[in-house]
């Protein structure tokens, strides 16, 4: 079960070469899943950086964002099936 | 099981495809906008991108784009684009929609484009109820140029241009272009939103689209105010620059809907649209077909070169610029070089007038007339006032019955005749500037009756003047080979 929890409803992209690392998305992300990473990139900036863990899909950083596609959202689509898989014996899975 | 529950990803928030892929600026920064780090701009172009994607409009979008940071739409949208002389977009945007009424038009400005120099746009704009969308940038101050005061400016504050902050008894108070809109009768949908933190900024994507929206069903005139942060010009981080739009620009701007009436208001049927351009020629009965064809000049025939500049003057009402016209008119008949510029003040009748005429078989390199070859002088004072800029070798051509003696040119030829009265025996006074033309053309020998013809037909619409012009060009020829005698 512990298999399924670990399963983010969003997963983030971010383009390094786009962002100009305002931090908007830091401050809007609201799982706050979302840092300025501590390398510069090729025009000085230290850009964004997902922790990795944690993204639900919810877009505010995109619509925070003022690049076009400095951060593109990915939102899981086979979820309905895990949900599925998971009321077999869990009920965790209602806060997922 | 453990193969099933690998999950798979969709994009949900992605680049909008009303965007270019790359964008034809700099060499080198063709992936990102020319816009600060943390500039509203950039969000609201995603959210106008967005909506333009959503409602499946994007190839009969035309953006019209401001001057101002948010110039360079052009290098990112994926639409029609047209980039507008500073202030004037609302004004192009309204051109654009009504010569094509199919195409979804939105107007893009900031706040010193359209509060400040396009306030009369914008208002007039908004006024007729142009089918129009305007997406306004609001941050309070002129970015591009440097941060100056603009018309938004917040009282108290601080500007390259109001180093002590705005005061209202010395640059007067923020412009509200909102709640100044929503007093007109005609605008459908106003409504000021933020992009102060996450809920306005949602907020704010879906105005922009609703505004766009009541475009495509063609309801009329929408306006989407952005309180939007400049990081640099507030001398902030982008994340302080966008709580002072949420904590401080909103005290003064309060947002919300200023007028709704998208749920009475009736699509409207879309106009007309505007004539193609080789069609226009014909509406305005200027059309090849209904001219005379081809009319050659005199001079053609000699072969020389021809450089004629005629001063007409005299007093209005006289037929001073009417007499200037139908000549230059006649040059262009008969494929000449022609310029007309008329001079005169801002008296109804009776106040001095005179315009200055040139025909050439080159380009003409200047409509003034200087120093004349004929002067048309058609009453005294106007000869007084231009009889030393004839140079020798010219002419004059004076009403009245006598030349004054004190006026007389070494090398200036003079006809003086009573033209007005005569034109008075001819049927009426005011003929007196055809038989002027008449003892012109005959002096000058450069034109023919056809294409005064022509150019009468095309100026003096009435039918009633057609035969005495005629008779009395004719006597004004007459006239002048009876003075070479």
């Amino acid at each position: 079960m512990a298999y399924v929890e670990k399963q983010d409803r969003g997963q983030l992209r971010v383009d390094v070469e786009e962002c100009k690392g305002c931090g908007l998305c830091v401050e809007a992300c609201p799982p706050k899943v979302i840092a300025l990473g501590e390398r510069l990139n090729h025009y000085g900036y230290r850009t964004a950086a997902y922790k990795g863990t944690g993204c639900t899909g919810c877009g505010i950083c995109f619509m925070a964002c003022p690049e076009p596609g400095a951060i593109t959202v990915m939102r899981i689509v086979n979820r309905a099936r895990s949900v599925e898989q998971c009321m077999v014996g869990a009920s965790e899975c209602a806060s997922n | 099981m453990s193969s099933e529950m690998i999950a798979e990803y969709e994009v949900s928030h992605g680049k909008a495809k009303a965007f270019y892929e790359r964008y034809e600026r700099k060499d080198e920064l063709q992936h990102q906008t020319h816009f600060c780090p943390g500039c509203g701009h950039g969000q609201t172009h995603k959210m106008l991108a967005k909506a333009i994607d959503e409602l499946g409009i994007q190839n009969r979008t035309i953006l019209v784009g401001p001057v101002g940071c948010g110039v360079f739409t052009y290098y990112y949208y994926d639409v029609g684009n047209i980039s507008a002389a500073h202030g004037r977009a609302t004004a192009v945007a309204t051109g654009v929609k009504r010569s094509r009424p199919e195409s979804i038009v939105i107007d893009y400005q900031g706040d010193g484009d359209l509060a400040a120099i396009g306030s009369a746009e914008i208002l007039h704009a908004a006024n007729r109820g142009e089918h129009i969308t305007v997406i306004f940038v609001n941050n309070a101050i002129y970015s591009m140029t440097g941060g100056q005061l603009a018309p938004t400016t917040l009282l108290g504050q601080k500007t390259a241009t109001s180093p002590e902050g705005r005061n209202a008894a010395n640059e007067g108070y923020p412009l509200h272009v909102c709640e100044l809109l929503a007093t007109l009768e005609a605008p459908v949908y106003i409504e000021r939103v933020g992009l102060g933190d996450n809920k306005q900024i949602m907020q704010a994507a879906r105005a922009i689209k609703r505004a766009v929206e009541n475009q495509v069903r063609g309801l009329g005139f929408s306006l989407i105010e952005v309180l939007s942060p400049c990081p640099t010009l507030f001398k902030m981080t982008p994340v302080e620059a966008q709580r002072w739009v949420r904590d401080v620009m909103e005290k003064t701007f309060p947002l919300g809907v200023f007028r709704d009436r998208t749920k009475e208001a009736q699509p409207r049927a879309l106009p007309e649209a505007a004539p193609a351009l080789d069609r226009i020629p014909q509406i305005l009965g200027v059309a090849n077909e209904d001219l005379p064809e081809g009319n050659p000049a005199v001079h053609d025939e000699t072969a020389a070169d021809l450089d004629l500049a005629v001063r007409v003057a005299g007093f209005g009402g006289q037929g001073v610029l009417l007499l200037g016209e139908v000549l230059a008119e006649a040059g262009l008949d008969a494929g000449l070089e022609v310029s007309w510029l008329p001079s005169y003040g801002p008296e109804m009748r009776s106040g001095t007038s005179n315009c200055h005429v040139r025909l050439a078989t080159r380009v003409i390199d200047s409509p003034m007339v200087t120093n004349p070859d004929v002067l048309v002088a058609m009453n005294e004072p106007a000869l007084r006032k231009f009889v030393k800029s004839v140079h020798a070798g010219g002419w004059i051509l004076y009403n009245g019955e006598e030349f004054p003696a004190d006026c007389e040119q070494p090398g200036v030829q003079v006809l003086a005749c009573p033209f007005t009265e005569i034109a008075d025996a001819l049927g009426n006074a005011r003929a007196g500037n055809m038989l002027m033309l008449g003892a012109l053309l005959e002096m000058t020998g450069v034109l023919r009756d056809v294409n005064i013809d022509a150019a009468l037909k095309r100026l003096v619409k009435n039918p009633r003047w057609t035969e005495l012009n005629r008779r009395a060009i004719e006597r004004g020829r007459e006239l002048m080979r009876e003075s070479r005698l």
